[in-house]
C-alpha cells in the first residue's frame, strides 16, 4: 500500500509550549488509523496541522507526495483532506440541506449538488430534517450533519476528531458501522477516547503523549502495553 | 428560479412601477426630492445589509462608498459635460476603492472588529480631506472640489448623448425608484445563487467554509466589492437630488445608515430598505416639530427597537406572522 499522508517531525510550539513535539506519522491510502492519548497529548492541535488550521513551527507534511506545510486550509480541503472537529463546526443559520449543499456545490452544478444531497440526507438518515435550521438540532443530529458535510466532496483522507462524542449508544454503534463503511473507499484517522470504540474499528493505533508518538503498534497489543496504560492513568513514562 | 423568488421579484417591479407612475403626479415638488434622497438612502442601507447582514462584514464606513460615488460623479459630470460617462465612472471609483480596502484587510485576515474600525477610520480620513479641499488647487479639471461647501455645481443626469436635456426632478426620482429595485432584484439573484450561498455561509462559519475547500477571502472581497457598488449608486443619486459635500462621508450618516439595517432586520434585504424609509420618515417628521429634538428620537426609537425586537422589524414581523400561521419558520 502507498503512503498517502506523512507527517516528518511535526512541532507545533505555543511560546514556550509545545503541544506538538516532532510528531513523525504516516498512514498508507486505505488505512483506517486510530489515534488515542490522554487530554493534552496534542491530538487535535496535530489534526490542525494536517488541515492547515494551524502552521507548524517545525517539521513537514507529506500528501501524496506533496509537500502541504502551512498550505492555506481550503488548499488542503481542495487536495482531499476533509476534517470532522472535536466540537462540531456547523453553519448554524442554514437547513441540513443547504450545509451538504454548501460542500458539494464547490466542485458541483445545482441539479447534480440537489441530487446527491439527497442522497446523502438519505444514507445519514437527515431526510425528515433536511429542511430544519442545523443550529436548532440535538447534540447527536449535529454530529451526523457534520460528518453528512464532512463525507460529501468525497475526500481521499478524512479526520475524525471524537466522532461519537456526545453520542447514545445507539448513535455511537451506527458510527462505528459508517466509519467502516466510509473505509471501503477512503483513508481515515480517528481519535477517539472511547477504548472499546476504537478496538471495534481500527486495526493500528498511534498513541500520543505529551506531543509525541509513545507507540504505534495493533490496537490489542497497544491496549495491552503498560507503557501506554500508564499514560491513561497519569504515570510518567519514557517515549520509547 | 424557485417560485417564491420569481414572485418577490414581481412584487418589487409592480412596487416600483407603481411608485414611479404615482408619486411624481401626486406629491409636491419639495416631497419628491425629498422621497429622492430617502431613495438614495435606502440604497445605502442595502449595501450595508448586504455586506453586513448578509456577509457579516460589519462595514462602520459604508459612506466612504456612498461619498467617493457622489464626488466621482459630480467631478466627471462637471469634466465630462455628460452624465453619460459620469455614471460608470461614479460606480467605478467606489467599487475599486472597496476592492483595494477589502484586498488588504480580507487578505490580510483582518476580522471583525478591526474591520469596523478600519472602515470607519477610511470614511473619516475621507470626511476630514474632502472638508480640506477648499482652495483654488483642489480642482480635478474644470471640477473645484469646494472644501466643506462641496459642489454645489453638481450636474443632474442628462438624457444619454445629449447634455443639454438634464432630468427634471420627477425624472430623477423615477430613475431612483427603478435603481433600488433593480439593486434588490440583483442582490436577491445573488443571494439565491451560488456565491450568495456560499457568502452566507461564510458568514456562519469561515473555518467550516474554508474547511471545505472555499477561500473565504474571495468571497468576502467580492460582497464587499459589490456593496462598495451600491453604495457608490446610492452617491450618485444623492448627489442628483442635493448635491455633493463632504457630509456624505460624515460619521453623521454611517451612524445613521447601521441604525437603519438594525431597526429594519439584519440578514434580510428588505429589511435595510424599510429601515432606511422609516427611521428617515419619523426624523424628518421629529424635525418639523419644533418641541421634538430628532436626534433623541432617534436615539429612543433604536433603544426601542434593540430591546423591543433585536432582530429587527422584518424577521420580527415574518416570526409573528409564522406563529399566527402556525408555521415553524426558518
Amino acid at each position: 500500500m502507498s503512503v498517502l499522508l506523512s507527517a516528518r517531525g511535526v512541532a507545533m510550539h505555543f511560546g514556550g509550549v509545545a503541544a506538538v513535539d516532532g510528531v513523525d506519522f504516516s498512514v498508507a491510502e486505505g488505512e483506517l488509523r486510530g489515534l488515542i492519548g490522554p487530554n493534552g497529548a496534542g491530538k487535535s492541535t496535530f489534526f490542525k496541522c494536517l488541515t492547515g488550521q494551524l502552521r507548524p513551527t517545525a517539521g513537514s507534511i507529506l500528501f501524496r507526495d506533496r509537500n502541504i506545510t502551512g498550505m492555506q486550509r481550503f488548499a488542503i480541503a481542495r487536495m482531499g483532506i476533509g476534517i470532522k472537529t472535536q466540537v462540531p463546526s456547523l453553519f448554524d443559520g442554514l437547513t441540513v440541506r443547504e450545509s451538504v449543499m454548501i460542500a458539494l456545490r464547490r466542485f458541483l452544478a445545482e441539479r447534480e449538488a440537489r441530487r446527491r444531497a439527497q442522497a446523502i440526507l438519505e444514507r445519514f438518515g437527515l431526510d425528515g430534517l433536511a429542511e430544519t435550521e442545523v443550529g436548532r438540532l440535538a447534540h447527536g443530529q449535529r454530529q451526523w450533519v457534520e460528518l453528512a458535510m464532512v463525507i460529501a466532496p468525497e475526500p481521499a483522507l478524512i479526520l475524525l476528531d471524537e466522532p461519537t462524542a456526545g453520542m447514545s449508544a445507539e448513535e455511537t454503534r451506527r458510527t462505528a458501522a459508517l466509519i467502516r463503511e466510509l473505509n471501503a473507499r477512503h483513508t481515515l484517522i480517528v481519535v477517539e477516547h472511547d477504548m472499546a470504540f476504537i478496538r471495534a474499528i481500527a486495526h493500528t493505533v498511534t498513541v500520543l503523549h505529551q506531543g509525541r508518538v509513545l507507540v504505534e503498534d495493533e490496537v490489542a497489543k497497544v491496549l495491552a502495553d503498560p507503557r501506554v496504560q500508564n499514560v491513561y492513568l497519569g504515570r510518567q513514562v519514557q517515549p520509547a | 428560479m424557485s417560485r417564491k423568488l420569481f414572485l418577490e421579484i414581481a412584487i418589487a417591479l409592480f412596487l416600483a412601477l407603481a411608485a414611479a407612475l404615482v408619486l411624481p403626479r401626486v406629491l409636491a415638488l419639495f416631497a419628491l426630492i425629498n422621497a429622492t434622497v430617502f431613495i438614495a438612502m435606502a440604497v445605502l442601507a442595502l449595501s450595508l445589509g448586504l455586506i453586513w447582514g448578509v456577509g457579516g462584514i460589519l462595514s462602520f464606513g459604508q459612506t466612504a462608498f456612498f461619498g467617493l460615488g457622489g464626488y466621482a460623479y459630480a467631478v466627471a459630470a462637471i469634466n465630462f459635460n455628460d452624465s453619460l460617462y459620469a455614471v460608470p465612472i461614479a460606480l467605478l471609483v467606489p467599487t475599486l476603492a472597496a476592492a483595494a480596502l477589502g484586498y488588504f484587510m480580507f487578505y490580510g485576515r483582518i476580522s471583525d472588529v478591526y474591520v469596523g474600525a478600519i472602515t470607519l477610520t477610511v470614511s473619516l480620513i475621507l470626511f476630514n480631506f474632502a472638508n480640506s479641499t477648499a482652495g483654488e488647487e483642489w480642482r480635478i479639471g474644470e471640477a473645484p472640489l469646494g472644501g466643506f461647501n462641496g459642489i454645489p455645481s453638481t450636474p443632474q443626469l442628462n438624457v444619454p448623448g445629449n447634455p443639454d436635456a438634464t432630468l427634471s426632478p420627477q425624472a430623477i426620482f423615477i430613475v431612483a425608484v427603478f435603481a433600488l429595485a433593480l439593486c434588490y432584484i440583483l442582490a436577491k439573484l445573488l443571494l439565491a445563487g451560488r456565491f450568495g450561498r456560499v457568502v452566507v455561509a461564510i458568514r456562519e462559519n469561515e473555518t467550516r467554509a474554508e474547511l471545505l475547500g472555499y477561500d473565504a477571502r474571495r468571497y468576502k472581497l467580492g460582497i464587499f466589492s459589490l456593496g462598495g457598488a451600491i453604495a457608490g449608486l446610492a452617491g450618485i443619486l444623492f448627489a442628483n437630488s442635493v448635491f455633493v459635500s463632504p457630509t456624505m462621508f460624515s460619521l453623521f450618516y454611517s451612524g445613521q445608515l447601521i441604525i437603519w439595517v438594525m431597526v429594519g432586520g439584519r440578514g434580510t434585504l428588505l429589511g435595510p430598505i424599510l429601515g432606511a424609509f422609516l427611521v428617515q420618515a419619523v426624523t424628518t417628521w421629529a424635525g418639523t416639530e419644533p418641541r421634538l429634538n430628532p436626534n433623541a428620537i432617534l436615539g429612543i426609537l433604536l433603544m426601542l427597537a434593540v430591546m423591543g425586537m433585536p432582530r429587527g422589524l422584518l424577521p420580527t414581523l415574518r416570526l409573528a406572522w409564522g406563529r399566527r400561521r402556525g408555521v415553524q419558520l426558518a
